[in-house]
C-alpha cells in the first residue's frame, strides 16, 4: 500500500512539472511584447530594458524556465507585474474565498448527487427515476454561468430570497452568513454536476442491486433497506468516487465563470484578470496551483478508490 | 414444526410467467411435486427449461418480471406464495436456504468471509462476537482447513470450491429445513466437484435436511438424489425413484437425453451418438398438446393436440406421455450424413507423425515471481488422429493450445514441427498457409463471433483471408462451407445473436475450416451445450475428420466426451504430461494415480458404484512447484508404495510403461496394476 502511494505520489510530481512546463512555453508565445505593454507607448528603450531585467526576461528562455522552476520550489511565486505586489499575497486570500465556495459547493453537491442516484435506482422506471435522470441532464447541458446569471435574476432578484452577490457586506461575516451568501453560487455549479454524479451513482446502484451478492444477503432473510445499506452501497460507491475525483478540474473551472458572475473575489477572478492582463507571473502561478489540486484529489480519489477496493488494495500490497 | 406427513415442500400446480415486452410467457406450467423431510429431490433438465426458476421460485424470489401466475407453493403445509415479505424473510433466516451455482459472486467482494458467514448468525439475534466464533464452527463443518485465516479473506481470495464451501456454511448455518442447490458444482473441477457432493452427502446425514437439487448433469442428480423429475419446456415430464427413473426411462425425452451422453466405453470408432431431433420450443410457447411432440420419435396427432395426464409407471414413477410403454424401445435418432464419395472418407488415421512438439516450456511472469506453466512437454499427432488433453483448472491445457497456434511463444529449446516443416515461434511470423492449416474453435461461440457481422461474412472473411479468394468465391466458399456443417441456408444472413448455441457453434466451427486447416484445436468446444446438442456437435466434428482427415486437439474437462472422441490421451497435471496413450489404455488403466483420482471423481450415470480415490489437499501453485514428483503431496498411491522418498526428491520421467503407454511415476506399472484391481 505504501508503495503504492509512493509511486502515485511520483506520477503526481512528473505531471505538475510537466503542466509547469507546458504552461511556461504557453504563455511565452503569447502575442505582444510584455515590457512594451506594462510600460505603455511613452516608454524609452532604457525603460523597456530595465522592465526586461527586473523580471528575467532578458535571459534565454531555459534559463528563464530553470530560474521560475527554481523559485516554484522555494515557495517563491515571484512578482505580479500588473500590481507590482508578490503573487503570492495576490492569489493567497483569494484561494482561500475560492476553498470556501468550494468547499459549501462539493459538500451541496455530492450529497445531493448521491442521494439523487440511489433514490433514483431504488425506484427504477418510475416517474421519480425518470424526473432525476432526464432532469439531471437536461440541467447539464445549460452552462453554469448561464445558471447562475438565472438563478441571481430569478431567485435572487424577482423573489429575494437568495442574496445577488456572493459575498456579504462587512459587519455580518459570521460563517453562517458567508455559507447563505454562497449556496446561490453553489447552487448554479449542483445544477451542472448533479446530472453526470447522478447517473453514475444510479449505474453502480444498480448494478450492485443486480448482483449476485445481492440476492445472496435477499436469501438469507435480510430485509431489503438493510441489504442495501450493508451490501449495495460500498460496491456502488466505488465507481462514483472516480467520477467525483474526474469532475474536480470541471468544478475548478465552473467556479473561475461563476465567481465573475456573482463577482467573488476568488481565485478565478482574479485569473481571469491575470488573463487580461496578461500578468505572466500570476498566470503561471496560478494554473501550477489548480494542477496540484486536481492532482491531489486525483491521488486522494486512487487511494480511496483502493482502500474500497479489497481486490486493488491486496493487488497493490503486493 | 413438521409433521411427519407434512411435506417440507410442496409445488402445487405452480405456474410461473415472465414478461417480456408486454406479453405474459409461461415458464413453468403446471409442475406439482413435494420434498418429504429429509429426502433430496432432484430437478434435471437442459438449459431454458425452468429448473432455476423452479429453484428461485421455492425461496420465493423470481426476477423483476417473473410472477407467480397460479398454483401454491408449500412450505410445511403454509403457502408462501401468499405469505407477506416479512414472513418469508424470517423463513428464509431459519428454514430454508439456497445455495448458488456461482460462489465467487455469490460473495459481497468488499466483505470479508467471516463477517459474511457471521451476518447469518447476527439476523437471527447472536450478537456480533459470538456470531464471529459461530461462523468459524460453521466453516470446520464444511471442512475448511485453517478457518481463522480464511475468514479474514476476501471472495476473490478463494478458489472455487473453497468459495461453494462458504457459500455451503452460509447456507447450513440457519439450521434450514429445506435447501435448495442451483447447479452447486457446475463450473468446478472434477476432483473438486466430487469433494463437495461427498460434502453435500455428509451434511446431509448429518442434518437432516431436505434437498431440492438442481442440475443439468444426470450423473451428478443420480448420485445425489433420491427421487427426481425431468423438466422440459416448464413442465414436469417424468419422475419417480432414481433408480427407477435411471433404470426405466418411461418418457420419451428422458430416453432421448440419457442416450445423448458419450457414456461409458462408447467411443467414435464404432459408436455414433444418439441426438433429439429439432431445437427446444422458445420461451413461452403455447402447446395443446404434449410439449415434446415436436421433437418426439412417437408422436402422432393425440400428442399434438391432447395434453397427456400423468401415468403410472411403478410405484411412485410417473411419466406424461401417451407412449410411456414404448418410450425404452423407442427408434433411435441418429443423423446419418452422405459422404460425397467413399473413395474420400478416411476410414482411420495412420501413424505418420503431421504435428510434432518437442519440450515445450512456458513461463509466465506473475507479480514478478516466474511461474513455469508448462514443463518440457513434447507429443506427436498424426494425420486424421484425435489428441485428447485432460487435466483440471490450471494443468496448462489451453497454454498448450496457444503454444501449438502461436498465440504465446515457447520458451528456448521449443520446437514445432507442422508436416516436416519447422514452424515459427510466434503466429505473426507464420505464413498465410501455416496459419489457415492450424484453427481453433473456443469454448464460447458467444465471445468467439462479431456479432455485428452476418454469419455468411464471418465465414467468408476467414476465407478470403485465409485462402485468398476474391470476395464473391469466398462468399460461394462460406455458403458451401456452412451448409456443411448443417446450417440452413435460410440462417446464413442471420447474426450470432440469432442463433441458437449449437448453431453458434457451428458458425465457429465453419469459420476454423476456413483455411482447409490440418489441424483444429478444440478448446472445450462442448462445455456451455446441452448434452444433446454436445452429441450433433461431437458428430459433426468425427463427420469432419472422416470427410477430410483433419487432425484435432482436443482439450474437454468432460472425461466422457474426451474419451469418446480421442485416439490417444495426454493427461497434465502442473503442466506437466503425467500419462500418455491410447485412449483406450488410460481409460482402462493401469492409471497414473493422478489419472485414477481424476476418473474416479466423475459420478457416472449407470449408478455403479465407485469407489472414489480423493487427492488430499489443494493443486500446489506452478511458481512453487513441490520437490520431486509434483504429485507427491496428493498422491493417492504414495504412501506404502515403499517409493516414498523418491517421490519426494525426484522428479520421475515420462517411460513407457506398456507399448504405446506413458507414464510419470516411480511406482512401476505392475504394482500400480495390483493396487487399483
Amino acid at each position: 500500500m505504501k508503495q503504492f502511494i509512493l509511486k502515485r505520489l511520483g506520477l503526481s510530481v512528473v505531471t505538475v512539472f510537466l503542466v509547469a512546463v507546458i504552461v511556461f512555453f504557453l504563455t511565452h508565445i503569447l502575442p505582444g511584447n510584455v515590457a512594451r505593454q506594462y510600460l505603455g507607448k511613452g516608454a524609452t528603450e532604457e525603460d523597456l530594458v530595465e522592465f526586461r531585467r527586473v523580471f528575467g526576461l532578458d535571459r534565454s528562455l531555459l534559463a528563464q524556465l530553470f530560474g521560475w522552476i527554481g523559485d516554484l520550489l522555494h515557495g517563491d511565486l515571484g512578482e505580479s507585474m500588473q500590481y507590482r505586489v508578490s503573487v503570492k499575497d495576490l492569489l493567497l486570500p483569494a484561494i482561500g474565498y475560492s476553498s470556501k465556495l468550494a468547499g459549501v459547493a462539493f459538500f451541496l453537491i455530492v450529497p445531493i448527487s448521491i442521494a439523487g442516484g440511489v433514490i433514483a435506482a431504488m425506484n427504477r422506471g418510475k416517474k421519480i427515476d425518470r424526473a432525476i435522470t432526464v432532469g439531471g441532464l437536461s440541467a447539464a447541458v445549460i452552462p453554469e454561468f448561464v445558471w447562475a446569471i438565472v438563478l441571481v435574476l430569478t431567485v435572487g432578484v424577482t423573489f429575494q430570497i437568495f442574496p445577488v452577490s456572493a459575498f456579504p457586506d462587512e459587519g455580518n461575516r459570521s460563517i453562517l452568513n458567508q455559507i447563505w451568501y454562497l449556496i446561490l453560487p453553489s447552487i448554479s455549479l449542483l445544477l451542472v454536476l448533479f446530472g453526470y454524479i447522478a447517473r453514475i451513482t444510479r449505474a453502480g446502484v444498480i448494478e450492485a442491486l443486480e448482483s449476485d451478492y445481492m440476492r445472496t444477503a435477499v436469501l438469507k432473510g435480510m430485509i431489503r433497506r438493510k441489504a442495501v445499506s450493508k451490501h449495495v452501497l460500498r460496491n456502488a460507491l466505488l465507481p462514483t468516487i472516480a467520477v467525483i475525483a474526474s469532475q474536480v478540474p470541471y468544478l475548478i473551472g465552473g467556479l473561475i465563470a461563476v465567481e465573475i458572475v456573482f463577482n467573488y473575489p476568488g481565485f478565478g477572478t482574479v485569473l481571469k484578470g491575470a488573463v487580461d492582463a496578461r500578468d505572466y507571473a500570476v498566470l503561471q502561478s496560478g494554473v501550477i496551483i489548480s494542477s496540484l489540486v486536481i492532482v491531489i484529489f486525483q491521488l486522494i480519489a486512487d487511494i480511496l478508490f483502493a482502500v474500497l477496493n479489497p481486490r486493488i488494495r491486496q493487488k497493490v500490497s503486493e | 414444526m413438521s409433521t411427519t406427513n407434512t411435506a417440507t415442500l410442496e409445488l402445487r400446480n405452480l405456474e410461473v410467467a415472465y414478461t417480456v415486452r408486454g406479453i405474459d410467457r409461461e415458464v413453468l406450467r403446471d409442475i406439482s411435486l413435494s420434498i418429504a423431510p429429509g429426502e433430496a429431490y432432484g430437478l434435471v433438465g437442459e438449459s431454458g427449461c425452468g429448473k432455476s426458476t423452479a429453484a428461485f421460485a421455492a425461496m420465493r424470489y423470481l426476477p423483476r418480471n417473473g410472477k407467480i401466475t397460479g398454483g401454491a407453493i408449500l412450505f410445511e403445509g403454509k403457502n408462501i406464495v401468499e405469505m407477506a415479505d416479512d414472513e418469508v424473510s424470517s423463513l428464509r433466516r431459519s428454514a430454508i436456504s439456497m445455495v448458488y451455482q456461482n460462489p465467487a459472486t455469490a460473495l459481497n467482494p468488499t466483505i470479508r468471509v467471516g463477517d459474511q458467514v457471521a451476518e447469518v448468525f447476527q439476523l437471527s439475534g447472536v450478537s456480533k462476537s459470538d456470531s464471529l466464533e459461530m461462523a468459524q464452527a460453521a466453516l470446520v463443518q464444511v471442512q475448511i482447513a485453517d478457518p481463522a485465516q480464511v475468514m479474514r479473506r476476501y471472495a476473490h481470495q478463494l478458489s472455487g470450491g473453497m468459495a461453494q464451501r462458504v457459500v455451503i456454511a452460509m447456507a447450513l448455518a440457519s439450521n434450514p429445513r429445506l435447501l435448495v442447490m442451483d447447479e452447486p458444482t457446475t463450473g468446478l473441477d472434477a476432483t473438486v466437484e466430487a469433494e463437495v457432493l461427498d460434502l453435500v452427502r455428509e451434511l446431509r446425514r448429518d442434518t437432516g435436511t431436505a434437498v431440492l437439487f438442481i442440475s443439468h448433469n444426470l450423473g451428478v442428480i443420480r448420485h445425489m438424489c433420491d427421487r427426481v423429475g425431468v423438466l422440459y419446456a416448464g413442465a414436469l415430464v417424468e419422475q419417480g425413484a432414481t433408480a427407477d427413473l435411471f433404470n426405466n426411462p418411461s418418457h420419451p425425452y428422458t430416453v432421448g437425453l440419457l442416450r445423448c451422453i458419450p457414456r461409458g466405453g462408447l467411443h467414435k470408432s464404432t459408436d455414433r451418438l444418439d441426438t433429439i431431433p429439432g431445437t427446444p420450443p422458445a420461451l413461452g410457447t403455447h402447446f395443446d398438446g404434449c410439449v415434446f411432440a415436436d421433437r418426439c420419435a412417437l408422436a402422432d396427432d393425440n400428442c399434438r393436440t391432447r395434453l397427456p395426464q400423468m401415468v403410472t409407471i411403478s410405484g411412485a414413477h410417473v411419466a406424461r406421455c401417451f407412449h410411456s410403454d414404448k418410450a425404452s424401445s423407442m427408434p433411435r435418432s441418429i443423423e446419418l450424413i452422405e459422404y460425397a464419395s467413399q473413395a474420400d472418407v478416411h476410414s482411420v488415421h495412420n501413424d505418420d507423425t503431421l504435428l510434432s512438439i518437442n519440450h515445450l516450456s512456458k513461463i509466465f511472469t506473475q507479480d514478478g515471481h516466474k511461474v513455469q506453466v508448462i514443463n518440457d512437454v513434447s507429443f506427436n499427432l498424426g494425420f486424421g488422429e484425435t489428441l485428447g488433453l485432460v487435466g483440471e483448472s490450471g494443468s496448462g491445457k489451453t497454454t498448450i493450445a496457444k503454444l501449438v497456434l502461436g498465440l504465446v511463444s515457447p520458451e528456448e529449446g521449443g520446437v514445432i514441427t507442422l508436416d516436416g516443416k519447422g514452424l515459427a515461434k510466434t503466429l505473426n511470423r507464420r505464413d498465410v498457409h501455416d496459419v489457415g492449416s492450424m484453427q481453433i474453435v473456443f469454448q464460447n461461440p458467444d465471445q468467439a463471433l462479431n456479432r455485428r457481422h452476418s454469419v455468411t461474412r464471418i465465414v467468408g472473411r476467414a476465407v478470403e483471408r485465409l485462402r485468398g479468394f476474391n470476395v464473391s468465391d469466398a462468399i460461394d466458399r462460406a455458403h458451401e462451407l456452412l451448409s456443411g456443417m448443417r446450417v440452413e441456408a435460410s440462417l446464413h444472413s442471420a447474426r450470432p445473436v440469432q442463433l441458437s448455441g449449437g448453431l453458434k457453434q457451428r458458425v465457429a466451427i465453419s469459420r476454423a475450416f476456413a483455411g482447409s486447416p490440418q489441424i483444429v484445436v478444440c478448446d472445450e468446444p462442448t462445455s456451455a451445450l446441452d448434452v444433446s446438442v454436445q452429441a450433433a456437435i461431437l458428430n459433426l466434428l468425427v463427420d469432419l475428420q472422416k470427410q477430410d482427415g483433419v487432425s484435432f486437439i482436443f482439450i474437454s474437462h468432460d472425461l466422457g466426451v474426451v474419451r469418446y472422441i480421442s485416439d490417444r490421451i495426454a493427461v497434465l497435471y502442473l503442466g506437466r504430461v503425467v500419462e500418455f496413450g491410447t485412449s483406450q489404455r488410460v481409460f482402462n488403466g493401469p492409471f497414473h494415480p493422478y489419472t485414477e483420482a481424476l476418473l474416479s471423481s466423475v459420478p457416472n450415470i449407470d449408478g455403479s458404484i465407485r469407489k472414489r480415490i480423493p487427492l488430499t489437499g489443494v493443486v500446489p501453485s506452478p511458481s512453487n512447484p513441490p520437490s520431486g514428483c509434483v504429485l507427491n503431496p496428493r498422491c493417492p498411491r504414495k504412501a506404502g508404495s515403499g517409493y516414498e522418498t523418491l517421490c519426494e526428491t525426484e522428479e520421475p520421467n515420462l517411460t513407457e510403461v506398456e507399448p504405446g503407454h506413458f507414464m510419470r511415476c516411480h511406482i512401476p506399472v505392475a504394482n500400480l496394476k495390483q493396487l487399483q484391481s
